[in-house]
């Protein structure tokens, strides 16, 4: 910190870390700390509020836990956005590692600016174009028909649909990380393993991916993360039956009228993906340092 | 090369090429319903080429007000995320070892928290004071982790600085701020120019946390979610176009600018 005011002086110093604080306390801070103490209040008439029955307790997390229909949905985010978070770890794998260690400097320059294209363009456009792909009288069921692979259009709306929409909308996040681990791994390491025998396989499982691992871990955290905190995807591409955790949560807030059961339910979604940050990161063993380059 | 070598590479080709239709199709088929007289959005069938959808959205006056509380939006974010995320960075370098890795966590923590999240915690504490949704809490809101990407950009750059410069001029008599001004700021302004653009890049197109901070103002891609609900028409397919056609062009400029930028610095 005295580095900091030596460098810039008394006056600058002190504006950087005043706008460093507003930043940290006011935006940061402050709004999470209200969350949490909205969702360990009850939800009271003004009235009420700061009298006898405005007392902290876990009731808003533990209605959660005892409504069946909740507790459900709030699985099915879980293990859907851990399913998106393997699909497209498994798709990108290997176009990351052609990119990296396979094509020249000029095919991979001409790939990876086709390839930002989509992810410049934004997200609520992807599912849009996902909505108008997957309609019931749409191009994918046209098209299916005149192949004759099914015999009446399907309805893709639901969770099929929002699989569907998510592994698009954030396979980018996953595809660069690794490309970028990959890519500073050493050609004369694959050489050596191919010279000395190791098959295709072994030479992946135990050469490229220890080698990637910081870049697969950053790519899986951002795409669970990004995936369970969607809102779009499900309410484009979902069907009443499909529904996702953030809109039970959107629903407290915009429907129900108890915000206080929302921020609990906020709170579980944030104490989820930090959960799952930091175990990832734990078992990978990648600093957070390393993260979001 | 062996056969089975052979086989691996077609299919890898074949692999290949099936990722890029993945990535392109949606895209394509979505820009192309824009010209169909179809009154859903669709290429099959086909009933008639038409710019009649361009006519419709240029008569449509949500969707102009929509854009311009974007635009407004988008600006103000730029105007708190780049101060904030500058000064960021500039504290992060001056700390030491230890202390710079637990800031940096902290600081980066935004960007880990889901949308939605954002939002909500915005709102809740607004709500104390008394302050509604609307275009207010929707710049603090995305400005919040927005700063994150300004401070990364800002510190990667700051990287390869070189202190010698700051110390030549104060024993050439400058004052500190007289150094920062004319020495480290010039020094910033490429990461500072392709940081604003990616906050307002990133300010245009946010949606999850938007939606829970915007009161009764709607923003663009509020305005196109809530089309898809409410009757979607190719009207909604022209404006997508624009703004691919839009965010392409901005894209392709950053990259030459950045390019430029680099020869440039590479030159000296």
């Amino acid at each position: 910190m005295a580095e900091l005011f030596r460098r810039f002086g008394g006056g600058l110093g002190t504006l950087f870390l005043a706008l460093v604080a507003v930043w940290l306390a006011g935006m940061v801070l402050a709004p999470n700390l209200t969350m949490i103490d909205y969702a360990l209040r009850p939800n009271l008439p003004p009235a009420e509020i700061g009298g006898q029955r405005d007392v902290y307790s876990l009731d808003n997390i533990l209605y959660l836990a005892n409504e069946s229909v909740h507790r459900a949905i709030f699985f099915k985010t879980v293990w859907a956005s851990a399913l998106v978070t393997f699909i497209t770890l498994v798709v990108c794998y290997p176009i990351a590692f052609w990119l990296a260690q396979r094509a020249t400097p000029g095919q991979a320059a001409v790939v990876i600016l086709a390839l930002t294209i989509p992810f410049w363009i934004n997200e609520v456009l992807r599912t849009l174009a996902w909505y108008i792909l997957l309609a019931f009288r749409g191009p994918l069921n046209a098209l299916l028909l005149v192949i004759g692979i099914i015999d009446e259009p399907v309805r893709w709306y639901g969770d099929i649909g929002v699989l569907a929409g998510m592994t698009y909308a954030y396979i980018l996040f996953m595809l660069f990380p690794i490309y970028n681990a990959i890519e500073s791994l050493d050609r004369s390491q694959l050489e050596a393993a191919r010279d000395l025998g190791a098959s295709v396989w072994r030479t992946h499982w135990r050469i490229v991916i220890p080698h990637s691992k910081a870049g697969i871990a950053t790519g899986c955290v951002f795409t669970f993360m990004l995936a369970a905190g969607s809102y779009v995807a499900p309410a484009l591409l979902g069907s009443p039956g499909s529904r996702w955790f953030t809109e039970i949560i959107y629903n407290w807030f915009f429907e129900g009228g108890d915000w206080n059961r929302g921020a609990a339910y906020a709170l579980v979604l944030l104490v989820l993906c930090l959960a799952v940050v930091l175990v990832t990161l734990k078992l990978a063993r990648v600093n957070l340092t390393d993260v979001a380059k | 090369m062996s056969a089975a070598d052979r086989i691996l590479r077609a299919l890898f080709g074949f692999y290949f090429a099936a990722f890029f239709i993945y990535l392109f199709a949606p895209l394509v088929i979505m820009a192309g319903a824009t010209f169909n007289a179809s009154r859903f959005p669709t290429i099959t069938p086909w009933q008639g080429t038409t710019l009649q959808w361009f006519n419709a959205l240029w008569a449509d006056r949500g969707m102009w007000e929509s854009l311009w509380t974007s635009i407004v939006v988008a600006f103000f974010v730029v105007l708190v995320s780049l101060p904030i995320g500058t000064a960021a960075a500039l504290v992060l370098t001056s700390l030491h070892a230890r202390a710079r890795s637990v800031m940096y966590a902290v600081m980066v923590s935004p960007l880990l928290t889901p949308g939605v999240v954002v939002g909500i915690a915005t709102l809740v504490l607004w709500r104390q004071i008394g302050v509604g949704g609307g275009i207010f809490l929707i710049v603090l809101a995305q400005s919040s982790f927005i700063i994150c990407y300004v401070m990364l950009m800002v510190a990667a750059r700051l990287q390869r600085f070189d202190r010698t410069q700051e110390e030549a001029a104060i024993g050439l008599g400058a004052s500190r701020f007289m150094v920062f001004r004319r020495i480290l700021l010039p020094f910033l302004r490429p990461a500072l120019f392709a940081a604003g653009f990616l906050a307002i890049l990133q300010s245009v197109e946010n949606y999850n946390t938007t939606l829970f901070v915007r009161g009764f103002d709607t923003p663009l891609t509020v305005y196109i979610a809530t089309k898809v609900r409410t009757g979607l028409t190719p009207a909604v397919n022209a404006l997508a176009l624009i703004m691919i056609v839009v965010t392409i062009a901005g894209a392709i400029l950053y990259e030459v600018v950045r390019r430029r930028a680099q020869q440039r610095s590479s030159a000296v």
